[in-house]
């Protein structure tokens, strides 16, 4: 992991508040893992103080180009939608441990199960699972039809299935409605996306899943415990009885931790 | 000569910078990074007698210039840091010091006992101003005479120097800087975190799931900047400066303040390589403002006023 400045190449809003930035560095050659993040000074000096740990959307090594997706919530991620290309931000990464995708293979059928912010990595983790042959369905979550994102990018890889809160689009609900209703059948699950949803997928989803976590970090590599969950099931392990998310996860096994 | 040798009590320094503690964890993970050896020493994360497991999430929040956290104390307890941390730390050659925690007094002893006798550890820093704890730590550092006792009673089975590091959540820090030197510290580590809180306009709530926080960072410099000033001109014992050290000038304005050595730590979450650059351009700053060995700094801002605050 390198801590490098990224040329922004590209930078344009996708939805209300969703932006998608474009890099270029050569760190980016080792960002090889979907579901790792990387944490972004936005700025030099101490405004904001604290970095962003934004999740890897895409990467395209040979070309050496990072795509960032992220949500304008607070102050530094405001400042970042600012940036225009020809600009530099700092970058640390890539971080963190991301979904496994060894046991996948071609012709198994893969769920996607992805919530607002949470879609993103799912996105570059599809694609990896589609070059092995594996068959994807994806479900995207969001609360009416204007915020959704990706959607025709996520068709290419498989099958997408939208839904809305309002009903605006697709089916009217949650993602769990729809794996539900029309995703019955996969191998293995992945998932990413705020905790309620987390939590939801994992009551309803069947057999082996990933889920991706979010939380408030320091330092991202591990040190300063700002992050921590704990375990499901403490007594499993004569182990530390909590994982830290920004380096034993973002992505843990699902019914490990406590979401 | 090295222009950086920094001596202290118990820890011969090649420089006067270590990561500050609970900013660093046991050293393990910036050790991926870049080699440790470059450090003047390592201050680890607070270890108490048994497990902690810390506060709820979330536990940091972000502050103008500066963060809040309230992570807790959460450490793997005395026999693990014994058997597993101070052990892996031994590939270095730099001082390691511990700083210790604890609910009672007869923690804080039995952890020093302990620790101070570990083959590795050069020195302990006494936490008796953690803030994010509702037992130990900070209660114990707001009062001269529970400092000074527990200082005491640490120094009497410690078997390395003991620094005390002091809380600024005090109307007036002196008296217990005076105090636990009279009861025998052999140095002083300031400032811990000043205690804050940020509220959530959207839930109504507090931030932090501890409601309140240590505040660190930039934002909190000039107060212990204020606050080593004031103390080192009262006290004859080294002080370990901290707060806010984000540049090399940081680290020349602590030591004229009257610091001996520096600790680093928001700055690492930032620039997880803070301390080797720091380190790295030190001697360039101190060519261009005419300093030619570090430690004859110490002090000098209240030397040249030849007046207490």
């Amino acid at each position: 992991m390198k801590d490098e400045y990224l040329k922004i190449k590209e930078q344009k809003q996708l939805a209300p508040n969703i932006f998608q930035v474009k890099l270029q560095g050569k760190s980016i050659r080792e960002m090889t893992a979907p579901g790792q993040f990387v944490h972004v000074k936005i700025q030099p000096g101490i405004d904001p103080s604290l970095r962003r740990p934004l999740s890897i959307a895409d990467v395209e090594a040979e070309k050496e180009e990072l795509t960032l997706i992220y949500r304008t919530e607070g102050r530094g991620t405001k400042l970042l939608a600012g940036k225009v290309p020809g600009e530099e931000i700092k970058v640390f990464g890539p971080l963190g441990k991301g979904f496994p995708t060894d046991a996948v293979k071609s012709g198994d059928t893969c769920l996607l199960v992805g919530g607002g912010v949470g879609i993103p990595p799912l996105y570059y983790l599809g694609r990896q699972l589609a070059e092995k042959g594996a068959e994807i369905i994806t479900i995207l979550g969001f609360r009416k039809a204007e915020d959704i994102f990706l959607e025709e990018e996520f068709q290419q890889l498989g099958k997408v299935i939208i839904t809305t809160e309002d009903g605006s689009k697709g089916v009217k609900g949650y993602v769990t409605d729809a794996i539900n209703q029309l995703a019955s059948s996969y191998d293995t699950y992945y998932t990413c996306g705020p905790n309620p949803m987390l939590r939801a997928v994992e009551e309803t989803a069947k057999g082996p899943g990933f889920v991706s976590m979010e939380e408030r970090m320091g330092c991202g590599i591990g040190a300063c415990l700002a992050c921590v969950c704990q375990l499901k099931d403490p007594g499993s392990t004569s182990g530390r009885k909590y994982r830290k998310i920004c380096s034993d996860g973002p992505v843990f096994p699902a019914g490990e931790v406590l979401i | 000569m090295n222009r950086l040798q920094t001596e202290l009590p118990g820890l011969s320094m090649k420089n006067p910078v270590m990561p500050a503690s609970g900013c660093f964890g046991f050293g393990q993970e910036f050790a991926k990074l870049y080699d440790l050896n470059k450090l003047g020493a390592i201050c680890v994360k607070a270890v108490t007698l048994d497990e902690r497991a810390g506060n709820p999430t979330p536990r940091v929040a972000e502050t103008p210039g500066g963060m809040l956290n309230a992570i807790g104390l959460q450490n793997p307890g005395l026999s693990h840091v014994l058997e597993n941390e101070l052990p892996w730390l031994e590939k270095y050659d730099i001082p390691v010091v511990v700083n210790i925690a604890g609910y009672e007094p007869t923690d804080y002893t039995e952890v020093a006992r302990e620790i101070s006798r570990a083959k590795n550890v050069s020195a302990i820093e006494l936490n008796i101003s953690c803030p994010n704890v509702k037992e130990g730590g900070i209660a114990f550092g707001t009062h001269a005479a529970t400092a000074a006792d527990l200082t005491e009673k640490v120094k009497a089975v410690s078997n390395v120097p003991v620094y005390v590091k002091l809380s600024p959540n005090v109307t007036d820090i002196v008296p217990i800087a005076k105090a636990v030197e009279s009861a025998g510290a052999d140095g002083l580590s300031m400032i811990n975190t000043l205690l804050g809180m940020r509220i959530d306009l959207k839930t109504g709530k507090p931030v932090l799931a501890n409601k309140t926080g240590g505040l660190s960072g930039a934002a909190i410099k000039p107060v212990a900047i204020r606050m080593i000033y004031e103390v080192s001109q009262q006290v004859d014992i080294p002080i370990i400066g901290m707060g806010g050290i984000f540049e090399v000038d940081d680290i020349l304005e602590f030591m004229m303040a009257g610091a001996s050595a520096v600790a680093v730590g928001t700055a690492n979450f930032i620039d997880p390589f803070a301390c080797p650059n720091l380190i790295e351009g030190l001697e360039k700053r101190m060519d261009e403002l005419g300093i030619d060995k570090l430690s004859s700094i110490t002090g000098r801002s209240s030397l040249l006023c030849r007046q207490t605050l």
